[in-house]
């Protein structure tokens, strides 16, 4: 059970100077000993932490992959804790969802558009969450018909109509995270949302009449 | 019936609140006597309802949860005893690693804090679904995987003839910085191998039993390998030799 006990000293000691950056990219350990004190991870989990139901969505429906929106997020979060000293104060969710937007365009982009699907799987079908009892059944089949046709929006559309929707982030912070002047914000929103009428039934089979 | 076309930005700004007093109150009186616009307006409305509905927002799956939340965990002090109170055992669902923490607390032994943050690491990537992130045996797949992610290359080869197949790669966070982690399987155990750049004055190889867990070190080309399974020592020292051996040199 007890094996040899490795000599530790050279860890415990003071952290050895930086090696250069290879190929320019950043040491990934200049997080802590020189980076973050624990007031900055502190505040990181205060401030940051509880956004990542938002920065989950943001991505699902950037990239509607499960698993790809997973590390596009855990992407993102490490990006943003190695960046936090960056952070200019504001709305966080405004610069997180800056950070899963770039990085889901890093990966969009290394990929070449070769693995660029005209239906992934969140259009066709979205599979849900926990929901407890027999009345979520109807709202589950118009929650997936929301989320499918949310999900075949074009991309500027559909990341434009998300953070303002099911986000609610206003024009002005919309147009910061998705690097776009606000008018154009405005019109991508309009059109999603005439788009989303155009591709979903009526709520209910006898609709009211209107005025 | 439709809306008047130079009215758009208008009815949107209106619904988002986007729009002053004025321009919100002079809105809200031509939808009076508008009747396209009005139309709209309720249109637009409730299709506001339906996006915002319950449900129709993601939710952060509770393993991304738990990872995200032990990488951002706050650095231990440098000359910590053993993680008592690691930050992701407050969790109900770390519950299980605790106890096995606990385990290792009650065991007499010296403190080395990185291996047992190493089978820390690897006790969690067996009990949270959190193996891989990519989740292949093709090394060629594997190794690309890894680009851009880490600033290291670590050598990705497949030991499935020495019975040792490649199950995936992931990120994992180790001693304050970001590291590969090589899942090979054995048998029905798991062996995870860390990767990272060695830095001067390193330690020395060795191969470590803690806990029921077994641990074996070495450097090779600029780069620390941690190898953590709880198959036998003899058998993770053949790991060990295998990967050696079939290392690109």
């Amino acid at each position: 059970m007890t094996g040899r006990i490795l000599p530790f000293g050279p860890r415990l000691a003071p952290p050895p100077e930086p090696v250069a950056p290879r190929g320019g990219v950043r040491r990934a350990d200049e997080v802590d000993e020189e980076g973050l004190t624990p007031t900055d991870h502190e505040r990181f989990r205060r401030v940051v932490l509880p956004h990542m139901d938002s920065a989950y969505n943001f991505a699902r429906y950037l990239c509607r992959d499960p698993s790809q929106a997973e590390d596009l997020v855990q992407d993102a979060f490490l990006r943003a804790f190695r960046g936090f000293r960056g952070f200019r104060g504001g709305d966080p969710r405004a610069w997180l969802f800056a950070i899963v937007r770039s990085s889901h365009l890093t990966w969009a982009r290394s990929q070449g558009g070769q693995r660029v699907q005209p239906f992934p799987a969140d259009v066709e079908q979205a599979p849900t969450e926990d929901d407890t009892p027999e009345a979520a059944l109807v709202r589950q089949g118009e929650v997936d018909m929301v989320r499918g046709a949310i999900a075949a929006l074009p991309e500027p559309f559909r990341e434009t109509l998300v953070l303002r929707e099911l986000e609610e982030l206003s024009y002005r912070e919309i147009a910061e995270a998705t690097s776009a002047p606000i008018g154009t914000v405005m019109s991508r929103l309009a059109r999603a949302r005439q788009m989303l009428l155009a591709a979903l039934p009526p709520l209910l089979p006898t609709e009211e009449q209107r005025p | 019936m439709s809306a008047c076309p130079d009215k758009e930005a208008l009815l949107h700004g209106l619904l988002d609140g986007e729009l002053d007093a004025v321009n919100a109150q002079a809105f809200e009186a031509h939808l009076k006597t508008c009747a396209g616009c009005a139309a709209a307006f309720t249109e637009l409305q409730g299709l506001k309802a339906r996006v915002g509905a319950p449900g129709v927002a993601w939710r952060a799956p509770d393993a991304l949860r738990q990872r995200i939340e032990a990488m951002t965990a706050p650095a231990p002090p440098p000359r910590r005893t053993l993680r008592k109170a690691a930050p992701w055992a407050v969790s109900g669902v770390f519950a299980a690693i605790a106890a096995s923490l606990a385990v290792m607390v009650a065991q007499p032994i010296a403190i080395a804090g990185l291996e047992d943050e190493l089978v820390a690491s690897h006790v969690r990537s067996t009990l949270a679904e959190h193996l891989v992130d990519v989740q292949t045996s093709d090394r060629h797949v594997v190794k690309p995987w890894f680009n851009g992610r880490i600033d290291f290359a670590p050598p990705v080869i497949d030991l499935v003839d020495q019975g040792f197949p490649l199950a995936g790669g992931r990120l994992d966070y180790i001693d304050h910085r970001v590291v590969a982690a090589l899942v090979y399987r054995h048998n029905r155990h798991v062996v995870n191998l860390f990767v990272w750049p060695a830095k001067p004055g390193g330690a020395e190889p060795a191969t470590i039993a803690r806990g029921g867990y077994s641990v074996v070190h070495w450097t090779e080309r600029g780069l620390e390998f941690w190898a953590v399974s709880d198959i036998e020592a003899k058998d993770l020292a053949s790991f060990e030799r295998a990967f050696q051996a079939h290392a690109p040199s």
